[in-house]
């Protein structure tokens, strides 16, 4: 391959000369970032790439390693939004990677009609690490295809239709999932369907009740933290009553894990720490490694009948490809370690502290701290504050992601396996960037 | 496309190794915060478990690794549990130290995460003996038991962790690789998140230890010559020197490997020995003891800590019951002679010389072999031997009038006790000294302006740490239950809230900046 420029040593105003591409990655090229962002627009997503322009985060990743991104520039960034927990492990995870690389001398994608090697002990894994009576592993390309496959499951074990979720819940945006969200997304696609999905307020267990009564609710779907919404966490009970409410009322428990799981919260699965064992959970994200797309539904033997019945029931192609379900392996394996939970409880802890100093410094700014574990949400007095935030964290060195559905609220997400030193050097650029975005959004000038 | 790929392919264990690494490196950075009397409460509980457990892991050891004595095994496992404390209870590696007079304060600093190599000869012993150097200097230890003695030794290190963390000890504090491999060691004494590496063990594990680029503290092996000179005390010389080559069968590197006796004593000592137990062999069975304990001129390690009956069969000799150790003679101290090397077990070369002066230079043929730096025994009554004796030969302890085995260990004089001889530059080891927990603690000196004229600022009263608020790290509860910490104001050496605002002592605006906060919450929630 030709040269390949670093940003360590070289800015791209020395780079070769202008004839020469100076962003080389073997199968294409660019000449620079500002050709990536035009033919981005042009030729796929002119609203997003437009987005991250007018907010402040010009960012596209070119470089990246443990929880750091580069962006095109060789600006180094923290990533603590770690895209909802793909990168649980950091990026390009070496155990990850060595376990895919070397997979990949024997095996591929696989053929999905098949009994595996690979989806099999995978299987056999999650099961092992789930709560009890979670007996069976069905597997799907992503998030939305892994809720769909819930959804279905659900539907199908109930021989009901109506699915349960809250308000700005958010459960990807495939087929069915898409109905159990905010309207935003469903109705652009004319997917709005309030009749079998309804949804309630977060947090209200009458609104709950009331919508479980009639009995005709196949399942309730729950994110054990309501990621994109910011992070609300449930209240203590909350969710146990939930499935008591389920339970009275036939109707299914789904679990979507596919932020919380894989220890974020310091323990392998979040919704054990309620003292749940759902009928159906959902893991996705960093179950990839961040490295192979891939997404799994665990069922109780009550939901998996459809796996008799008919178990060409759900099709695709890639769901539970072979190369996945080898990275799965390993990162759920690095997720279970005794040494990686107790690394959680001492980032939870520490960051946790640090988080806590700077609302000190900013009490009427920085209004409050939502956190399990590594799952953190920061909410900021303003309706937008978040943006702000992301904005200075971004000149900062920092990548956080605001809350969609509540723009007041930080996504910050720091990874499983942060180092001691990184952590301080995180908490020292938020402390700044919170100020900054503080005097910004007060038209204070100066420091304090 | 090579340059995009760049897989470093680690040999099986070595991720979870690392994995163990950066727990570690958690667990020090929270231990180094904390004071004296957290850390007396945890080392105390680590020693008085390690005592609780001494026989049990004592007879472990023997039979895992099939050497030693379990009685003597049980004695060095009190020594390096309760033992170790009852030495260092009242020193304190912990608190500032304020020297007026110079103008300095000192501040201990631990090393951080410490990688421990213990050996298959003293399993149980090191791990304890290591484990609580590491408590007591507030270090985090990753101990790598030899792979002969990894289950005795994994049990140590659990058992000693379990009190410390039960007494309060940041969680992963103590870990023990359960299957160490020399892939996974030598990823690990290369790994930068090692703070020292302290390494005790065979001479090329100890050199890989000091090659890694880490800091290491090594030590090399001993070949303890011991000199009984005619105005020693032969009885007494005789029943220690008898009791310590058979202490252990021979298994600290501190054992008598060559005993020089001045011709004038030597037939008196002979008999004193044989009615402590020892079997002085003619040349014949010199021969055959040789056979079986030397192979093509090097020790068999298959004879480690065996006893002077299991090798007197195989060697075909018949001994009295009750023999202890046996004695080789031996003409010349040189290199080809194997019997003037090391021996791990209770055979002991002899050789006799005409005068103290030719003792002397025996002893120093003895180290130019190996062990140098290492120690060496004297009897004798005489100060002016004794000092030679101490001055010429390169090693840096001569224990006099006891036994070496215990005596340059530290367990029967006032020598640091310890499982690891420090052999300096002798040895080619960066510690000169017993191991000991001074040598894992660094020191931030303030130092003030000498001026006289210029006054030291007051430090008396402020402590550098604290004492842990619970578990450490605490479990991650979310932050709306019930027990969950509330906005934490900083603080400063003196306990002082240190707001924005710059005048953080001011309590009322503190409280009415939480009830700002509690009332903003309400908002929201409404
Ligand atoms: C909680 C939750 N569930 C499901 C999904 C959908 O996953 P995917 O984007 O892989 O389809 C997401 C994605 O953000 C999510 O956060």
């Amino acid at each position: 391959m030709a040269i390949r420029y670093d940003p360590d040593v070289a800015s791209p105003e020395q780079s070769p000369a202008d004839d020469h591409p100076r962003y080389d990655y073997g199968v294409f090229s660019f000449a620079s970032k500002a050709e990536v962002l035009e033919k981005s627009k042009e030729y796929w997503n002119p609203g997003k790439t437009q987005f991250w322009i007018d907010s402040g985060v010009p960012l596209v990743i070119d470089r990246r390693e443990e929880y750091f991104i580069y962006d095109m520039s060789g600006k180094r960034l923290i990533d603590v939004h770690l895209n909802g927990g793909t990168y649980n492990l950091g990026h390009r995870n070496p155990e990850v990677v060595q376990a895919v690389t070397v997979a990949m001398q024997h095996f591929d994608v696989g053929n999905h009609h098949f009994p595996s090697l690979a989806r099999t002990a995978l299987a056999e894994a999650l099961v092992a690490s789930a709560p009890a009576g979670l007996t069976k592993v069905i597997y799907g390309s992503g998030g939305g295809e892994a809720i769909d496959i819930a959804l279905k499951t659900a539907r199908h074990a109930t021989g009901k239709r109506r699915i349960l979720s809250i308000v700005k819940a958010y459960h990807g945006h495939t087929g069915l999932a898409v109905g159990t969200g905010d309207e935003r997304f469903s109705k652009l696609f004319l997917s709005d369907n309030p009749e079998d999905f309804p949804h309630v307020p977060f947090n209200d267990l009458a609104a709950m009740e009331e919508a479980l009564q009639g009995r005709d609710i196949a399942a309730v779907i729950m994110e054990t933290i309501p990621a994109t919404y910011g992070f609300p966490l449930p209240e203590p009970g909350y969710l146990r009553a939930v499935k008591a409410l389920c339970e009275k009322y036939d109707a299914l428990y789904i679990a979507d894990e596919v932020q919380t799981g894989l220890m974020r919260t310091g323990e392998l699965w979040a919704i054990t720490k309620e003292g749940i064992t759902p009928d159906i959970m959902v893991t996705g994200k960093g179950i990839s490694g961040g490295i192979y797309p891939i997404a799994c539904v665990l069922v109780s033997e009550r939901c998996a009948g459809w796996l008799t019945e008919d178990g060409f029931g759900h099709i695709s192609t890639f769901g539970g490809a072979e190369l996945g379900c080898i990275a799965a392996i390993k990162a759920l394996e690095i997720c279970s370690r005794t040494e990686t939970r107790s690394m959680v409880h001492y980032i939870s802890d520490f960051i946790g502290r640090g988080l806590r100093q700077i609302q000190a410094t900013y009490p009427d700014w920085f209004i409050g701290i939502r956190q399990n574990g590594v799952v953190m949400g920061l909410e900021f007095d303003d309706p937008q504050g978040a943006k702000y935030v992301m904005k200075h964290l971004y000149e900062n060195g920092v990548w956080a992601i605001f809350s969609t559905l509540d723009p007041r609220v930080l996504q910050y997400k720091p990874g499983i396996l942060l180092k001691p030193e990184i952590a301080e050097e995180l908490l020292d650029r938020t402390e700044v960037a919170i100020g900054k975005a503080y005097r910004e959004v007060r038209g204070l000038r100066g420091s304090r | 496309m090579s340059a995009f790929v760049d897989i470093p392919l680690e040999p099986a264990g070595v991720p979870h190794g690392r994995a163990m690494v950066e727990r570690a490196e958690w667990a020090a950075r929270a231990f180094a915060t904390y004071d004296i009397a957290s850390v007396r409460r945890i080392a105390m509980a680590a020693a008085q478990a390690g005592e609780a457990h001494a026989r049990q892991l004592a007879d472990a050891a023997v039979a895992e690794t099939g050497f030693g004595v379990a009685e003597h095994k049980f004695l060095k496992n009190v020594a390096c549990s309760i033992g170790i404390w009852n030495t260092y209870a009242d020193d304190d590696y912990v608190s500032p130290v304020i020297d007026q007079a110079r103008k300095i304060v000192e501040i201990p600093r631990p090393a951080g995460v410490v990688f421990a190599l213990t050996p298959s000869t003293n399993p149980v012993a090191t791990v304890m003996f290591k484990i609580m150097l590491c408590l007591l200097t507030r270090n985090a230890i990753i101990v790598s038991p030899h792979p002969y003695a990894k289950r005795c030794s994994a049990e140590a290190a659990r058992v000693m962790r379990d009190a410390a963390i039960a007494a309060g000890a940041p969680d992963g504090c103590i870990q023990v690789l359960e299957e160490p491999s020399i892939p996974l060691i030598n990823a690990l004494m290369t790994d930068e998140r090692v703070d020292v590496i302290v390494a005790t063990g065979g001479t090329p594990m100890v050199r890989s230890a000091y090659r890694s680029g880490n800091p290491a503290i090594g030590v090399g092996p001993g070949n303890v010559p011991v000199l009984v000179d005619a105005t020693a005390d032969i009885p007494a010389a005789a029943a220690r020197i008898v009791a310590s080559k058979s202490f252990d069968n021979s298994i600290l590197c501190t054992n008598e490997s060559v005993l020089i006796a001045e011709e004038a004593i030597a037939e008196r000592l002979q008999q004193a020995m044989k009615r402590e137990g020892a079997s002085f062999l003619d040349e014949e069975q010199v021969a055959r003891v040789c056979g079986v304990i030397f192979e093509q001129g090097h020790f068999n390690t298959a004879w480690v800590g065996k006893s002077a009956a299991q090798i007197a069969e195989a060697a075909g000799i018949k001994v009295p019951k009750g023999t202890l150790i046996l004695v080789a003679p031996f003409d010349l101290v040189v290199p080809e002679q194997v019997l003037a090397h090391e021996k791990l077990c209770p055979v002991l070369g002899w050789v006799t010389v005409p005068n103290a002066a030719r003792g002397i230079s025996a002893a120093m043929a003895v180290l130019r072999i190996t062990g140098a730096g290492h120690s060496a025994a004297i009897h004798s009554e005489d100060p002016g031997t004794i000092m030679e004796y101490a001055s010429r030969v390169r090693v840096l302890r001569v224990a006099v009038n006891v036994g070496n085995s215990l005596g340059s260990a530290g367990i029967e004089t006032n020598l640091a006790p310890t499982m690891t001889i420090g052999t300096g530059f002798f040895g080619r080891s960066s510690v000169g000294e017993n191991l000991q927990p001074a040598h894992l603690v660094n020191r931030t000196r303030i130092a003030c302006n000498a001026d006289a004229r210029m006054p030291m600022p007051d430090f008396s009263g402020l402590d550098a740490w604290q004492a842990p608020q619970g578990a450490v790290p605490a479990y991650p509860l979310a932050s709306n239950a019930a027990g969950a910490p509330a906005i934490e104001p900083r603080t400063n050496g003196r306990g002082d809230a240190a707001t924005m605002a710059g005048d953080g002592t001011d309590e009322l605006r503190d409280e009415i900046r939480r009830m700002v906060i509690e009332e903003l919450r309400q908002i929201i929630k409404g």
